[in-house]
């Protein structure tokens, strides 16, 4: 694929030998040139090993693996020339400062000391942080320290930028300033690949997101075609007395083990196909047998319901995230 | 443009970062300049009087803590570059386009010149306590020489069992084992005053060689010792160096 920012065919990684693990067991991958494409999937689902590899510093054991037009193994400067990388810990000098840290990776990139001088002055002011620049970064808070992370990995407008977890452990500030920064990005003409456990963040930041579950993709999509694979529609019934509960399961035009029922919020979801057809008699059933709604609505699958249906394990996404 | 042309930007690149640290952290600077010169006066004063040595203690006494010193530095090595590992930003040197290697150059400079400036306070204070270098300023030069090449095998052990260990817990069983394998050397008394046995081990643990043949550089006399002290440096650095340079490059396996 001539405008594809990354391809990997099969790739493999096995963590401590025979008997070891397999963090990557042919995972194919393909993303287009100036998108943002979210990995999601739970912890251990080969994410991280994804990253490392594509980022040069973990060789994969079989597969090819192309970013930016080249070979990660056999080509891995040409790669380094064209990437940017967040890791899912900040990768910064703690000692030094904002402006230091940003002007020594400059130097690394070989802008030269002026033009990195510069440009860690740029990218600081870019960031907010230009009056914490001559703070150690150890005395940052995490948003801080993840925009600083940020700025570096920026620092030669990378054709590809890698974002591992970007928000994970921040807290909802936090996370707001690292998507409105990816979300700056994109106009720039920068594919992002992006891992999340958080379902919300790649449904806000990803135009296409492939579900990765012990090393493999199990599936890849737009965040909508996704939702649309659990079978479409779902209704949302909110009775005014929980002690109805029951009688409106039996109302519902669907098989009982299909609803899930929420007694505390007093809601009943339900899969449906015809969507219309189920909201009217719904409404009608309901009315006629004299059972009160405050709320009777149409929705999408949210991307969770995506999840669970597609690993088809509830317990692991259900992990605190 | 090849990687190559760039190995040495970036080596300075990476020793200004460690310089950088030191403007930093002044304080760590100067504890690790005084620990060394604090054992000095305990051994010198506290202790006192090594078995087995006639004349000068403290002609006998320093330079076994120059050697000391420079055998203690494995440990300040090694926990810098385990520091490094643990906290992800070797991995952003390692994701640029910038010579791998530069990050173990600019550890390399940092820690000689540091090493550098601790033998040169030491002697300093050996000064002021009465120590006398009889053999003249060529001799003192070749003893710092080989002082600096101890430093050099001890730097590229520790850079070795960092990256093989590459934990913080591991770094204290090293620092913990780093103090009998450094007393087990003539630094602070004569071999010939031990049990055979002892005295045995004493006298093949390298750090011993470069001990005796600084001695007897600042006393201006024997030179027997002197080929050990250069070869037994030169072969840990022979088998550590390809090792940790291997294990570096390893990183991504």
């Amino acid at each position: 694929m001539a405008d594809a920012a990354i391809t990997v065919e099969g790739a493999r990684k096995r963590y401590g030998g025979k008997a070891g693990k397999d963090a990557l067991d042919g995972l194919d991958l393909t993303v287009a040139r100036g998108t943002v494409h979210g990995m999601l999937g739970p912890n251990g689902a080969g994410k991280t090993t994804l990253v490392r590899v594509l980022s040069t510093l973990l060789r994969p054991d079989g597969g090819r693996v192309r970013v930016a037009g080249y070979d990660v193994v056999r080509e891995a400067y040409e790669v380094r020339l064209r990437i940017g990388l967040l890791g899912q810990h900040a990768a910064l000098d703690e000692e030094l400062g904002g402006h230091q840290n940003l002007e020594m990776f400059g130097r690394l990139y070989h802008l030269g000391a002026r033009r990195a001088r510069v440009r860690a002055g740029e990218l600081l002011e870019r960031f907010g942080l230009a009056d914490a620049g001559r703070k150690p970064v150890k005395q940052y808070s995490g948003g801080m320290r993840r925009r600083l992370d940020l700025a570096a990995s920026l620092i030669t407008d990378p054709e590809v930028l890698f974002l591992d977890e970007p928000t994970t452990g921040l807290d909802p500030r936090g996370r707001a300033e690292v998507w409105s920064a990816v979300r700056s990005l994109v106009g720039g003409g920068t594919t992002v690949l992006l891992t999340t456990q958080y379902l919300e963040e790649a449904d806000q930041l990803a135009h296409r997101i492939s579900v990765v579950d012990a090393g493999r993709v199990i599936a890849d999509g737009t965040a909508d075609e996704l939702k649309a694979l659990t079978g479409g529609a779902r209704i949302d019934i909110v009775l005014r007395d929980a002690g109805q509960l029951g009688a409106a399961v039996a109302l519902l035009p669907v098989p009982k083990e299909s609803v899930s029922v929420d007694p505390d919020r007093r809601l009943l979801s339900a899969p449906v196909t015809d969507r219309m057809a189920a909201l009217s008699g719904v409404v009608r059933a309901l009315e006629a047998s004299g059972i009160e709604a405050e709320d009777v609505a149409l929705r999408r699958p949210t991307l969770d319901e995506v999840f669970l249906h597609l690993t088809g394990d509830e317990n692991r996404v259900k992990e605190p995230a | 443009m090849s990687m190559n042309t760039y190995a040495l930007t970036d080596s300075w690149t990476m020793t200004r970062r460690e310089l950088a640290h030191w403007a930093r952290q002044p304080v760590q600077v100067v504890v690790g300049l005084i620990f060394p010169v604090m054992l000095l006066l305990m051994f010198g004063y506290l202790v006192g009087g090594g078995r087995g040595v006639e004349g000068s203690y403290i002609d006998y006494l320093l330079p076994g803590m120059l050697a000391l010193t420079m055998a203690f530095g494995l440990e300040a090595t090694m926990i810098a570059v385990t520091q490094d590992l643990n906290k992800g930003v070797v991995d952003r040197f390692r994701s640029m386009p910038m010579t791998n290697g530069a990050v173990l150059v600019g550890r390399s400079v940092a820690d000689m010149l540091q090493s550098a400036i601790v033998l040169i306070v030491l002697m300093g204070v050996g000064l002021a306590l009465g120590w006398r270098a009889e053999g003249g300023p060529g001799a003192v030069l070749g003893a710092l020489g080989l002082l600096l090449l101890f430093r050099f095998a001890m730097l590229w052990i520790g850079i070795h069992l960092a990256l093989v260990a590459g934990k913080p817990e591991l770094v204290q069983a090293v620092q913990i084992l780093i103090w009998p394998v450094g007393f087990l050397s003539n630094a602070l008394a004569l071999s010939e005053s031990m049990p055979g046995w002892l005295g045995t081990i004493v006298d093949w643990n390298p750090m011993s060689h470069t001990a005796t043949a600084v001695r007897d550089l600042f006393a201006g006399g024997g030179t027997e010792h002197l080929a050990a002290a250069v070869i037994w440096p030169l072969v840990l650095l022979g088998v550590f160096f390809p090792l940790a340079v291997r294990r570096f490059a390893r990183l991504s396996r």
